[in-house]
């Protein structure tokens, strides 16, 4: 396999140019996918037997909660790069992605508690599901206020590192918490080894949502990486000349 | 990879290896205070406290829903085909609350066994369908099959 390309991840300078051209793919396609699934999802897929239309949220829920959990793993990721090959460009994502993340576990938990409401009678019940999905969002906190709490850049990535591998244990506690214990939250309709219980009308803008916010993810983690390797190489050379380009084509 | 980093991996990979067995421990332990309702099975077969408030699961069992004709009050069985405990609960039930679906009710267990449950929650399973589909299964029969399966989801 060949690995220059995760070595060129330790340039700045490479990854500022390589991301702009990525850039605007991704965001033309979280346009899209996300565009074409909501109208599909919310106003052209077929109401449930039981929930009727309520069961729509499903396609803001469901894609959140893949994307805070994913999000999570990729922090946890990010900092083992950046503890075993001490790279910069790794805490630069853990820094951005955290809020990104902790974003989204807060939207699955605020639409799970306004399905709840109808469907289960209840907003909020201390099952196993919510509760770990909760401490996820408490993660995300301490991963974020880490960072901004201690003022040595080395240190703060550290910290943050360390903490984001250790709390990706909660990980799979999330995703078998409906297996492993009795919770009124239900098992996954998707399962990789089964066809899901759902049919393909309902299903599709489902994946086209998922596939859009990650889509999503994508582009707004490189923008804000984008400013941070700016902010953080301010001193470069090829910045200053970045900057002076951006600052002249506006005026 | 050289070796500094191959130790610093391993190491990394130590802390989260300790970490993953002590929670995995911690879990364990606390498994029975994790769940959230106690089914049937466990309830008859005495594993939940007495002279507190619980909270059973199971699926209310079909023709079991008795309802009072003067006040809000309503009876009914939940099961997991294993075994049985009757619910009485007096309020207005969830829109989902019907014969066979899962539910979850919160209260104490009287002298004669019956459960005097303040919350009822419904609980909604993995499964979504069109409204035609749920027709045309029962037009075929299907439904009850169907229907039969999810009993598994309860006995364990």
């Amino acid at each position: 396999m060949n690995w220059t390309w995760f070595h060129k991840l330790g340039s700045p300078k490479w990854f500022y140019e390589i991301s702009g051209r990525w850039l605007p793919w991704f965001a033309v396609a979280a346009v899209l996918l996300i565009g074409v699934g909501l109208v599909w999802g919310l106003a052209f897929a077929p109401p449930d037997y039981q929930q009727g239309n309520s069961f729509r949220i499903i396609y803001i829920h469901v894609p959140a909660a893949f994307l805070a959990q994913s999000c999570y793993v990729m922090l946890a990721v990010a900092g083992l790069v950046g503890l075993v090959w001490k790279m910069k460009l790794a805490d630069v994502a853990l820094q951005q992605a955290a809020p990104i993340g902790a974003w989204m576990t807060f939207i699955a938990l605020l639409t799970g508690a306004i399905w709840g409401k109808p469907t289960w009678g209840t907003w909020w019940v201390w099952d196993a599901r919510l509760t770990s999905m909760l401490i996820l969002l408490f993660l995300y906190f301490g991963v974020i206020a880490l960072g901004q709490a201690i003022s040595n850049r080395d240190s703060a990535a550290k910290a943050c590192a360390v903490l984001s591998i250790v709390g990706v244990v909660n990980i799979p506690i999330i995703k078998y918490s409906v297996d492993w214990w009795n919770s009124l939250h239900q098992p996954a309709t998707f399962k990789i080894t089964e066809k899901p219980a759902m049919p393909a009308e309902m299903w599709v803008p489902l994946l086209i949502m998922v596939l859009g916010f990650y889509c999503f993810f994508a582009a707004v983690l490189l923008m804000r990486m984008r400013l941070e390797v700016l902010k953080r190489e301010a001193r470069s050379s090829w910045v200053k000349a970045e900057v002076r380009a951006q600052v002249e084509t506006l005026s | 990879m050289n070796p500094q980093r191959k130790k610093r991996l391993f190491i990394v990979l130590a802390i989260l290896a300790g970490v993953g067995i002590a929670v995995a421990l911690a879990l364990s332990a606390l498994q029975q205070n994790i769940n959230l309702f106690y089914t049937p099975s466990q309830i008859a077969g005495g594993e939940a406290p007495k002279d507190t408030r619980i909270r059973a699961g199971g699926l209310v069992k079909e023709g079991s829903v008795k309802r009072s004709s003067d006040s809000l009050e309503v009876d009914f069985v939940v099961t997991d085909g294993a075994a049985d405990v009757t619910i009485r609960y007096q309020g207005i039930l969830p829109d989902l609350f019907r014969e066979g679906q899962g539910i979850v009710a919160l209260g104490r267990i009287n002298q004669d066994g019956l459960l005097v449950a303040d919350e009822v929650l419904a609980k909604h399973d993995e499964n979504y369908m069109p409204p035609e589909v749920t027709q045309a299964l029962e037009k075929s029969g299907m439904m009850k099959h169907y229907e039969g399966g999810k009993q598994q989801g309860y006995a364990q």
